[in-house]
């Protein structure tokens, strides 16, 4: 899509899924961190009794809200498109996205819609430790539900746990443990949440470093302040950690992916980790597709080796390494694949004449091939190959995969520096005076957003061509529908999520200048 | 019975006045999302979003012949499409 937008079905139907996605996942992550900010606040008033923490319980209280209010129900959007859009893909994922779904929208809906409402109409009316209950279980339960969906995410990542029925077409989930505790789904999970808790922290930080500015409300501002500091700090440390993890993961189960992440074509032992780089064309080519190199990098030598394989003599696979293949490493090469996914289709092509002419003995005997483990996992798990036409297809764009990831690893570790000096001049009692500091931790409210958007952007656009890794690409997935109605929808999402960010910003940005009630 | 109907009262009760309470802001956000549910449910879903399996195939079996015929189609679908 970024490669070449030609206004196809594909690319707009892609396009369509990236814009609503994009904007609701700029409501999500606030929900999630100021759910667990408000906790902690609401849980030092009960310790406590001061009614000052009440207030500012209540005032991030009203903004948690307004954000609640506004991003509630994006998120269906995103379900309509796979049934409309993305049909093929939704049938073949069967149960594995249906069951975490299911649990997504029962919970949400109990959890989140009972509580919410404790949280917002109970004060005064159930006793402070009913109310705080409700307000821990809205944050538990908001976690909880993105749990899910990204447990969905991470299946067609990292497809485990399931078995093909050629009968249905679909894939039957055989193991919901695996799915829930595929290595991918847990990595996915703690490294978006601890993001989400960083992104908050650092909307209540900027929005108190605003008040410290005007100086108004300055006792609120510098406790928020505490908790944005320490929980934000605590996070981004989680964050680091967490991101790190991922990519291990990510290096073993989506190598193509992690090795367009670092711009790394050939493999090789002692690999360096890029800290900074920029990339330019080149007249290198592998088969159709043009090599890009860096023009500047600054690297820590042996760093990437010891990341991914515990010590800097292991060695960290290339691009070309899954192109051609690797014999030593058992690295098969794509034209391989292609041959083995080809294959797969041969069978799958064999049992639908079978059922045309209900040849049953046939049937039977093709059914009994799919339920062999050797032939899931020699020939089936690349079933996608069939549908890819030269080998390069395989590489995902290497300049977003790079950059996306690069920029993020950046922000994050600015974060670390902000909410570090942000508590080093609260605990010496010199925060209002440093109004540089006071002004970045304004401007930087926005940067979570960029960093979390720019994980998700590479999550997505490192795993093209496919949609479910290996085993269907993006291509397959789409339904037969006029690419006119798409680009209709198209529109209408672009204005109505306008309207709504500009609904949630205006009022939001009235709220913080009334400030807290007195 | 009584019982019952008393927690259901004190529930009516408890949204019935948190929602008569209601700031400003939240009247604003509740305005908002009634529009937006409307927008999502009322218009994007019923014009716009049918699903696609359900509305051309009348049962699992022909959709799932549908899909395995996509499946097992060596050009990809939006090829088709030019």
């Amino acid at each position: 899509m970024i490669d070449n937008i030609d206004l196809s079905l594909v690319d707009w139907s892609r396009a369509q899924f990236a814009l609503t996605a994009v904007y609701h996942w700029l409501f999500v992550p606030l929900t999630l961190g100021l759910s667990f900010i408000l906790a902690i606040m609401e849980t030092i008033y009960v310790k406590t009794g001061k009614e000052e923490w009440r207030r500012i319980t209540r005032f991030w209280m009203t903004l948690f809200g307004i954000n609640f209010a506004i991003g509630v129900a994006t998120g269906i959007i995103l379900e309509f498109e796979f049934g409309t859009n993305w049909s093929n893909y939704s049938w073949f994922v069967g149960d594995i996205f249906g069951t975490p779904l299911a649990i997504e929208g029962i919970l949400a809906f109990f959890l989140e819609s009972t509580f919410v409402a404790v949280m917002f109409f109970g004060w005064n009316k159930v006793n402070k430790k009913f109310h705080l209950v409700s307000t821990w279980l809205v944050a538990i339960g908001a976690n909880l539900s993105a749990l899910w969906i990204l447990v969905a995410n991470a299946w067609m990542q990292h497809p485990v746990g399931m078995i093909f029925n050629p009968d249905t077409a679909r894939n039957e989930m055989v193991n919901f443990w695996a799915v829930l505790f595929n290595q991918v789904a847990v990595d996915k999970f703690l490294h978006t949440i601890s993001s989400s808790f960083l992104l908050a922290s650092m909307f209540v930080l900027g929005i108190s470093a605003w008040y410290l500015i005007r100086k108004r409300e300055e006792q609120m501002a510098k406790r928020s302040i505490l908790i944005a500091g320490v929980f934000g700090l605590l996070s981004s440390l989680m964050v680091a950690y967490t991101g790190d993890e991922s990519a291990r993961t990510v290096s073993k189960v989506q190598p193509v992916k992690f090795a367009s992440m670092e711009a790394l074509y050939e493999g090789k032992n002692n690999a360096g980790l890029i800290a900074f780089g920029i990339l330019k064309d080149t007249d290198k080519k592998i088969g159709g597709k043009k090599v890009r190199e860096f023009a500047f990098k600054i690297q820590i030598p042996g760093l990437l080796s010891v990341l991914t394989g515990g010590d800097n003599d292991s060695y960290v696979q290339g691009l070309k390494d899954h192109i051609s293949g690797n014999e030593k490493l058992g690295i098969i090469s794509t034209p391989e694949k292609m041959q083995r996914g080809k294959y797969a289709r041969d069978v799958l092509t064999s049992y639908k004449r079978a059922r045309l002419i209900n040849d049953t003995a046939q049937i039977g005997a093709i059914k009994n091939v799919f339920k062999d483990k050797d032939f899931q996992n020699k020939y089936f798990r690349y079933f996608g190959y069939a549908s890819i036409d030269k080998p390069e297809d395989v590489i995902p764009n290497v300049t977003v995969s790079f950059y996306s990831f690069h920029l993020m690893v950046v922000l994050g570790f600015l974060f670390i520096m902000i909410f570090s000096i942000a508590l080093y001049l609260l605990f010496k009692g010199t925060i209002s005076d440093n109004k540089w500091f006071l002004w970045i931790a304004l401007l930087s409210i926005p940067l979570p957003y960029v960093a979390s958007e720019l994980g998700w952007l590479l999550t997505e656009i490192g795993r093209q061509p496919w949609i479910i890794q290996d085993m269907m690409t993006v291509s397959k997935a789409v339904s037969q529908i006029s690419t006119g109605s798409v680009i209709t929808t198209f529109i209408l999402f672009a204005v109505l999520f306008t309207g709504l960010l500009i609904s949630e910003v205006s009022i939001m940005l009235k709220q913080i200048k009334t400030g807290p009630k007195h | 019975m009584k019982p019952n109907i008393s927690l259901l009262k004190r529930l009516f009760r408890f949204y019935y006045d948190g929602f008569r309470n209601m700031s400003g802001w939240g009247r604003k956000v509740w305005v908002i999302i009634l529009i937006k549910l409307f927008i999502i449910i009322a218009i994007l879903k019923i014009f716009f979003f049918q699903d696609f399996l359900y509305k051309n195939y009348h049962n699992d079996k022909e959709r799932s012949e549908h899909v395995l015929e996509q499946l097992t189609n060596s050009s990809d679908n939006h090829d088709r499409q030019h």
